[in-house]
């Protein structure tokens, strides 16, 4: 089989997974799939909204609501990426009787699924209160788009980390969910790095998706808040954690049983 | 043309390694229909889904120079809460084939009706099978892997399947694994036999069966 045609083989098939992951998790009930769309919407507009009820950005220049909208949309992102991947082998263990679906195919599938997912409801949030000018329009559409597709990376390459681990162990699953309330407040969404201590800084800027958040939001609201990122450490540790990532699920899925 | 080269599939268990498939060697011509006779726990399923690629096999390998079907078992094969049009859906997608033509088939050779609409963890077992074979058929691969299930269904739909798999193809290959010498008999042009991971190829169907029967 030449490149091009395994290619268009794979495609396929992560295709017709993503459908499939359609129809199991949204059915044909009421409005389908539009959940979709609808449920990280609701989410993350009714944190945005009771938010800018009650929360206040005293000093800083820049508004609540579009704060809340991106730090929400980029938690629902690598959130739902690796809560989707984690034990996301097993319900789709039938369908690996056929040889063309391997374990990668169903966490890409999955994890494709959840980018279009949060994607689509961060772009029809900002549009609709942008539209009903709640929210300012975005400053550097590019740069916003950089940085979604960078923290759309991250949320894959550590999607793929956590799938395989959690396949090896059940103790990973325990402990991504308990990591996952932790990274919540420290993945950037509360807080811009240039508001905290130097020392505190030195901390977060680890984490990777606070690098993709400040360089959404220096995107969203231009040069009148200070930004810290490094477009280098992003990339250093997408690829690095990429790379581990399948080379994890690689040596998973030869010795993956049913549970 | 299908060879396996020294296949050899351990699985860890909690007393240390256990040797499910132990260094089997064999090749498959097209048009040849090869039955393996083995007990329970012989490594019968394992070897099929070895040979299927389900599994990936701790040494050896599997080449596979004609399309080779999935495993038709018992269980495996389908999401169990979508409908069986869905699953055909899928299958159609995943094959590059057109759905349509995969659905009239199906629905007409498995003959189940509006149960296609329902989900299929709410078949039997007998309706699970029939939508299997059906929807491996629908695929026309160059060679069928059965295990076990090749007796499903009422005389009629065993005719149709009968048919289907030696009157219509007859150039198919087939790979059954069976405890049943019978079945072997009546549907295999080569036989072999398995035992506790060991495969012994045999020179014809009867020596299979003496061999079956003998040494277990």
């Amino acid at each position: 089989m030449s490149r091009a045609s395994a290619l268009l083989l794979n495609v396929r098939v992560i295709w017709a997974l993503v459908l499939r992951e359609i129809i199991t998790r949204y059915g044909r009930e009421n409005i389908g799939f539009l959940w979709l769309i609808v449920e990280p919407m609701l989410f993350t507009g009714g944190i945005a909204i009771s938010w800018s009820f009650f929360a206040s950005l005293h000093g800083h220049r820049i508004g609540v609501l579009e704060f809340a909208v991106t730090g929400y949309s980029s938690i629902l992102l690598w959130r739902n990426c690796a809560n989707r991947a984690v034990n996301g082998v097993q319900p789709n263990f039938d369908l690996l009787y056929h040889r063309r679906v391997k374990v990668l195919d169903v966490l890409v599938a999955r994890c494709l699924l959840e980018i279009a997912s949060a994607t689509l409801s961060f772009v029809v949030l900002t549009v609709a209160f942008v539209f009903l000018d709640m929210m300012p329009a975005p400053r550097d559409l590019m740069q916003v788009m950089i940085a979604w597709f960078f923290l759309a990376w991250v949320s894959v390459a550590i999607a793929l980390v956590v799938a395989a681990l959690s396949e090896m162990s059940d103790l990973v699953e325990r402990v991504w969910h308990v990591a996952t309330y932790l990274f919540f407040p420290l993945s950037g969404a509360l807080f811009m790095v240039d508001w905290l201590s130097p020392a505190m800084q030195k901390v977060v800027l680890w984490i990777p998706m606070v690098h993709g958040l400040e360089m959404l939001r220096g995107g969203y609201f231009g040069p009148s808040i200070r930004t810290l990122f490094s477009v280098e450490y992003l990339f250093l540790f997408c690829g690095i954690c990429t790379y581990l990532g399948l080379l994890l699920v690689k040596v998973m899925s030869r010795r993956v049983v049913r549970k | 043309m299908i060879t396996c080269v020294n296949l050899t599939k351990k699985y860890k268990t909690r007393s240390g390694f256990n040797v499910c498939i132990d260094d089997v060697s064999f090749s498959v011509q097209k048009g040849e229909r090869l039955g393996i006779l083995g007990k329970n726990g012989s490594g019968k399923s394992t070897l099929i889904r070895l040979i299927a690629g389900v599994d990936a096999p701790t040494s050896g390998h599997v080449k596979r120079e004609m399309s080779v079907s999935w495993p038709l078992a018992f269980d495996g094969g389908f999401q169990g809460s979508l409908s069986g049009i869905d699953n055909i859906k899928f299958v159609s997608r995943i094959y590059g084939m057109d759905f349509k033509t995969c659905r009239d088939f199906v629905s007409d050779f498995s003959e189940l009706g509006k149960s296609l609409w329902e989900p299929v963890k709410h078949y039997s077992s007998g309706m699970r099978s029939r939508l299997a074979f059906a929807l491996t058929l629908s695929v026309d691969f160059d060679c069928v892997l059965i295990d076990e299930v090749i007796s499903v269904g009422d005389s009629r739909f065993q005719q149709k399947c009968h048919d289907e798999l030696f009157v219509k193809r007859p150039e198919r290959s087939i790979i059954l694994v069976s405890h049943h010498h019978d079945v072997v008999e009546r549907y295999c042009t080569h036989a072999a036999v398995l035992k506790a991971g060991k495969l012994t190829i045999c020179s014809d169907i009867s020596s299979a069966y003496e061999e079956y029967e003998n040494n277990a």
